[in-house]
């Protein structure tokens, strides 16, 4: 059994207390989901495009605070980003607009960056 | 802010009266029990004491109770002190006895790792069929440290017994909160950990039955009858027994006041959250553990925000660098990894009250709907959330 061992940021902490964008997008452009295998978090993203812009962005996860802040933090920074500029967009930013996460999580921290390059992999795709 | 610890099972709050009979065993009476002047002789009538108050609690002979450094060791001990051959012990065990019987296994022993049932119990008859000629060792714990699963011990113990077998139990999380009779079960080693029981960490105890060959582990300058040497832990040791006879002393009223607390929080949760479920056994269960797995939810993330309400749990998974490691015991009851994530476990103590649930009991609805309001893996449409009907 595990208690916990594990020191957060206070902007770790606010993004898991209060997720911003939380939720889906029933006529999305673009959705990605991205499972860990390993630790079993799970992390969807769903985003609307306009004119080339990421004008809409949301998000659910099952996992970890780590998971769920990334998560958060990750579509604060996509939204309003061209396609280019949200594919740029890599976990170490994400960690780093969070003022560092254990290194014991930085796997967590993939899934929002990867779910977010898998949705708009997919407008990509389509269009 | 409140803060409610239910999390006894990985270690308690040492009881104050047992901090006051240590005290004087750190400055005053600090003498080597070795030693031949009057310092050494206070210190070794303090350990003697102590050697009958634990042997009294278990209902043993002073000659039979050995004091060692705590669970890990009494575990050790029991396990690489008897010569090597077949080891029967479970899946569910504790990694002081899981950890053992792997590096056993590197050095010429056989185990068989029995499986146990959806609640946590191992098959008595199971045991009988894995017994060989050469089996040395059958080790099963009193109760398990996660979800609680208080095992047929008296069968095991006739079983061992008839087949002339020894027969050790890990008693750590049991002694206090279950009866334990050694002749009753037939057993003839059992561990001991003194900071599970309000008493102080780093000792405990190894019960071993008279006349039962065992070899040290520790060789020095033959402390413990030759079996543990080391300068004795006398602060320590006299806290222990001290927690010890508080334990049997309070049995009646401990094990009432824990099993009301464990159905209050049970049925409290139940009622009040729905897609929950309890781990381990209905009945056969230490008063004090309750292990409930929530759907869609991820532990860590349950506990972090229990953690920030000032309640202390723990989880049955948390993502580590490597991996998110389910519980052994968990997997082995036959959880799905996915599930075996969303297992919280409470274990309650002798200082938690019925304000203490009510408490946690009004705090985790708006938690579990939190959660679940963001989780993918309620399925669209439903409305799972924190109430029902
Ligand atoms: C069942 C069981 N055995 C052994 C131990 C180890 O005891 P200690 O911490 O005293 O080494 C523990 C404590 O975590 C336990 O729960
Ligand atoms: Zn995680």
């Amino acid at each position: 059994m595990i208690g916990i061992a594990i020191e957060y940021t206070e902007k770790v902490m606010d993004h898991f207390m209060n997720p911003r964008n939380v939720g889906e997008i029933p006529d999305a452009d673009g959705a990605g989901t991205v499972g860990n295998q390993v630790c079993g978090d799970v992390t969807n993203v769903y985003i609307k495009v306009t004119d080339g812009r990421i004008s809409d962005v949301k998000f659910k996860t099952f996992g970890c605070g780590a998971a769920i802040a990334t998560a958060s933090m990750t579509t604060e920074l996509a939204l309003g980003k061209t396609l280019q500029e949200g594919l740029a967009i890599t976990r170490d930013a994400v960690a780093d607009a969070l003022d560092g996460l254990p290194e014991s999580k930085l796997h967590c921290s993939n899934l929002a960056a990867d779910a977010l390059h898998a949705a708009i992999k997919e407008y990509m795709a389509k269009n | 802010m409140k803060r409610i610890y239910l999390d006894h099972a990985a270690t308690t709050a040492v009881d104050r009266e047992v901090v006051q009979t240590m005290i004087p065993y750190f400055a005053e009476t600090f003498g080597n029990a070795s030693s031949l002047h009057s310092f050494g002789r206070d210190a070794m009538h303090a350990l003697g004491a102590a050697r009958q108050t634990v042997a009294d609690a278990l209902g043993a002979e002073t000659g039979e109770i050995f004091f060692t450094s705590g669970g890990t060791e009494s575990d050790n001990l029991a396990l690489k002190g008897v010569e090597t051959g077949h080891i029967i012990t479970s899946l569910i065990e504790h990694p002081a006895i899981l950890n053992t019987c792997r590096y056993l296994e590197n050095h010429g022993c056989d185990v068989t790792y029995l499986p146990v049932d959806s609640g946590g119990l191992v098959d008595p008859g199971n045991i009988e069929s894995a017994i060989r000629n050469d089996t040395k060792i059958i080790s099963i714990m009193h109760a398990n440290n996660e979800i609680g699963t208080i095992q047929p011990i008296a069968e095991i113990g006739t079983i061992a017994r008839d087949n002339g077998v020894l027969f050790h139990t890990d008693a750590v999380q049991s002694f206090g909160k279950t009866e334990t009779d050694l002749q009753k079960m037939n057993i003839d080693m059992l561990s001991l950990s003194s900071h599970k029981i309000y008493g102080p960490k780093g000792v405990g105890a190894l019960y071993v039955r008279d006349g039962t060959e065992i070899e040290p582990l520790m060789h020095g300058g033959g402390h413990e009858s030759g079996l543990r040497s080391g300068t004795e832990n006398v602060a320590g040791i006299v806290g222990f027994a001290k927690a010890a006879s508080l334990a049997i002393e309070r049995f009646e009223s401990d094990t009432r006041h824990l099993t009301n607390l464990r159905e209050m929080l049970i049925n409290g949760v139940m009622d009040t959250i729905d897609d929950v479920h309890l781990n381990g056994h209905p009945t056969k269960r230490l008063p004090n553990n309750v292990n409930l797995r929530f759907d869609f939810v991820e532990g860590e993330a349950m506990l972090l925000h229990l953690d920030l309400r000032g309640i202390a749990v723990s989880t049955g998974s948390a993502c580590s660098s490597a991996s998110k490691d389910p519980s052994h015991v968990l997997l082995a009851i036959g959880l799905a990894p996915e599930n075996i994530h969303g297992s919280i476990r409470f274990t309650l103590g002798r200082e938690n009250t019925s304000e203490d649930i009510e408490y946690v009991l009004g705090v985790l609805p708006e938690i579990v709907g939190k959660l679940r309001a963001i989780s993918p893996l309620v399925s669209k449409g439903s409305s799972r959330g924190s109430s029902s009907g």
